[in-house]
């Protein structure tokens, strides 16, 4: 069994707002071992991109980690002095984003943006750090990296933009990558392509990965490990196998309803009715009961624990517990 | 970069030429001529007198005749004083220029430090109290800040002389000048700051370790001061030129007092004079504030 290099625990996170405290992330865990993937997913405000940001405390000013721990090879980082916290960023666990179109800052190049990293990091001085960034650029298959080094992010396409923020977030072959639905903003052929070299440099560099997206297809081909996210909550953890192959939790069930299935089939889509959970006002028992064609009547009144279904594959669902209640009862009689 | 400057200047010439035009008729079309006021003047000294500065001659002439000592430097001189308009213009410029010039630089770097300060200290007392300041200061119109200024330094505590022939204080008429752009630059800063550090690249810089302070100094405020940089311009040209208002209460003899007695007194020549000389002062202000806003923000392109 390889290590844990990061374990969250009962994280929580809210953001104060006019309209009140928005509880954004209610007491998510997972882990993530050394070298592997994990998968993030869940429908748009589920939660995602704030566990990831509340791991590297990039949340934004009225954002707070109210609860938990992220333990980081067993050190609590949220209790690392602000300079602990840099010394962590960029260096043990780096991010890309989202939007390349708009993660790099617009009046500086390429190069300065990407030696600024490398400086920060590493002590090489200025022109082996200039080196370095031309080695990245090659890395991450970005042709003509001289000239790049000059250009401004205007001048380059999303792709090639994509392309440096992972050469940036690889400066100095961190431990941990956050990857927030890095293709998610890109043409199809270039999403692709983006995630191929993604797994080519976990291959090459050894780091993990977590992928948020909301893509099934994405997590599919790249994922060891997923966690399914509703309302800021998990409410499936498991192999990719588990959750492709033995869904445990309604909302996973529904999730793979609805996109085309994997191996390419033409099926009817269900799209999952309902529409998403307010987080001003989180509802008393299980966050997707709303919308669940099954639910229960204790799952409007209380929140689902979460319940092991088999090794390594845990889902918090009351039909679960019905379910083994029942064949325990099945038994015993 | 150099075709765009030609351009640009090509087009700033055509501009002036054009103000001056529009100067020179309208100037005439109004009622009154230098010399009419002129109550112990007779009819024939009136008629010498007008013969001397080409006021006798039909207007389209006299306007060539104007643009072609133009050409060579030469402004004519005052009619109410007779003093070479150059070199009037060139004096009372450097009074202007000097008071407007700290002005404009304590405008800037006061406005840009507390714009950031509101911005950085987003709903604490001490963004409360910029905000109050600077609205304060945009509502009070400079004669009223200027008289005040006057009444409680010079007046009340006595700390500066009303006038000195000798020894002018610019303190003063530096503050009148500079109080309204600091507020405006301030509320401009802060506005395009708060805008800025919600923008995605603030994320990534951060997320990258880079310490709070240069996340702010190195990532935010170059983006924040685009819009500034376009304020500033134009904000220099106005405040250089002297704000008439005060350079009037505080007595000062700078280019805009010169343009308001210039006017009442009918001199044809102080009035194109200053006018031409405002005229390429905003024109190439602007044209630098535009390359400064383009060497800022590579984005920009010149086409
Ligand atoms: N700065 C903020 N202030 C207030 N609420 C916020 C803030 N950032 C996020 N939230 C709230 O937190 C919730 C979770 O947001 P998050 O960005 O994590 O969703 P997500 O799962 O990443 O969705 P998407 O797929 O759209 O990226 C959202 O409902 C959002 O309204
Ligand atoms: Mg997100």
């Amino acid at each position: 069994m390889s290590e844990k290099i990061l374990d969250v625990r009962n994280l929580h996170t809210s953001f104060r707002t006019d309209a009140g405290e928005v509880r954004a992330v209610n007491g998510v865990s997972f882990n993530l071992e050394e070298g592997k993937s994990l998968g993030i997913v869940g429908e748009s405000g589920s939660g995602k991109s704030v566990t990831a940001y509340s791991i590297l405390q990039i949340l934004t000013g009225n954002g707070r980690v109210t609860g938990g721990e992220i333990l980081f090879r067993g050190e609590d980082i949220l209790k690392y002095t602000p300079q602990q916290m840099r010394q962590f960023r960029g260096k043990k666990c780096s991010i890309i984003f989202q939007d390349p179109m708009t993660s790099l800052n617009p009046t500086f190049t390429i190069g300065n943006q990407l030696m600024e990293a490398i400086l920060l990091h590493t002590d090489r001085t200025k022109k082996e750090a200039r080196d370095r960034a031309e080695e990245l650029l090659t890395l991450v298959g970005v042709n003509e990296p001289k000239r790049r080094l000059k250009q401004y992010p205007h001048e380059l396409s999303g792709g090639m933009r994509q392309r440096i923020m992972i050469a940036m977030a690889l400066s100095s072959e961190p431990d941990i990558l956050i990857a927030d639905e890095p293709t998610t903003a890109l043409d199809v052929t270039i999403q692709a392509q983006i995630l191929e070299l993604m797994q080519e440099l976990q291959k090459k560099i050894g780091m993990a990965i977590i992928m948020v997206t909301h893509d099934l297809g994405v997590i599919a081909e790249m994922c060891d490990e997923i966690i399914v996210m509703y309302g800021g909550r998990v409410c499936e953890r498991g192999s990719a196998d588990d959750i492709f192959y033995g869904p445990a939790h309604e909302y996973t069930k529904g999730l793979l309803r609805s996109i085309p299935s994997v191996n390419g089939q033409k099926e009817k889509l269900i799209p999952i009715a309902g529409t998403p959970i307010n987080l001003l006002n989180m509802p008393k028992g299980c966050a997707f009961c709303s919308r669940c064609d099954n639910a229960l009547k204790i799952c409007l009144e209380e929140v689902p624990e979460e319940e092991l279904v088999s090794p390594g594959h845990y889902a918090s669902c009351w039909l679960n517990v019905k379910k083994r209640m029942e064949g325990s009862g099945e038994a015993a009689s | 970069m150099a075709r765009y400057v030609c351009k640009r200047v090509l087009l700033a010439i055509v501009t002036v030429f054009i103000i001056t035009l529009i100067t020179f008729f309208t100037m005439n079309a109004i009622p009154g001529g230098p010399f009419n006021s002129e109550k112990a003047s007779s009819p024939q000294v009136r008629a010498a007198l007008e013969k001397r500065y080409n006021l006798d001659k039909p207007l389209p002439e006299q306007y060539i005749l104007y643009m072609g000592g133009l050409f060579q430097g030469d402004m004519g001189i005052s009619t109410k004083t007779g003093r070479d308009i150059r070199q009037t213009i060139t004096e009372s410029f450097k009074v202007s220029a000097k008071i407007g010039g700290l002005a404009a630089l304590l405008a800037t770097i006061v406005g840009v430090i507390m714009g950031s300060i509101a911005a950085l200290r987003r709903n604490t007392v001490i963004d409360r109290l910029i905000v109050f300041f600077s609205t304060l200061s945009t509502a009070v119109p400079s004669f009223v800040l200027a008289t005040l200024l006057l009444y409680f330094f010079c007046i009340r505590l006595d700390w500066i002389s009303v006038w000195d022939t000798e020894n002018q204080n610019i303190i003063l008429p530096v503050i009148a000048l500079a109080l309204y752009p600091t507020a405006y630059i301030t509320r401009l800063t802060k506005t395009s700051m708060l805008d800025v550090l919600n923008q995605d690249y603030i994320r990534t810089a951060r997320a990258k370790g880079v310490a709070r302070p240069k996340v702010i100094f190195k990532h935010a405020l170059r983006n924040a001061l685009i819009p500034v940089i376009t304020y500033v311009g134009p904000m220099l040209a106005y405040i250089l030129t002297g704000s008439m208002v005060v350079e009037s209460i505080f007595t000062i003899g700078g280019l805009g007092s010169k343009f308001v007695t210039g006017i009442t007194n009918r001199d044809y020549p102080m009035i194109m004079g200053t006018t031409i000389f405002l005229a390429v002062l905003m024109v190439t202000m602007n044209l630098i504030s535009d390359i400064v806003y383009k060497i800022v923000d590579p984005r920009i392109t010149f086409d």
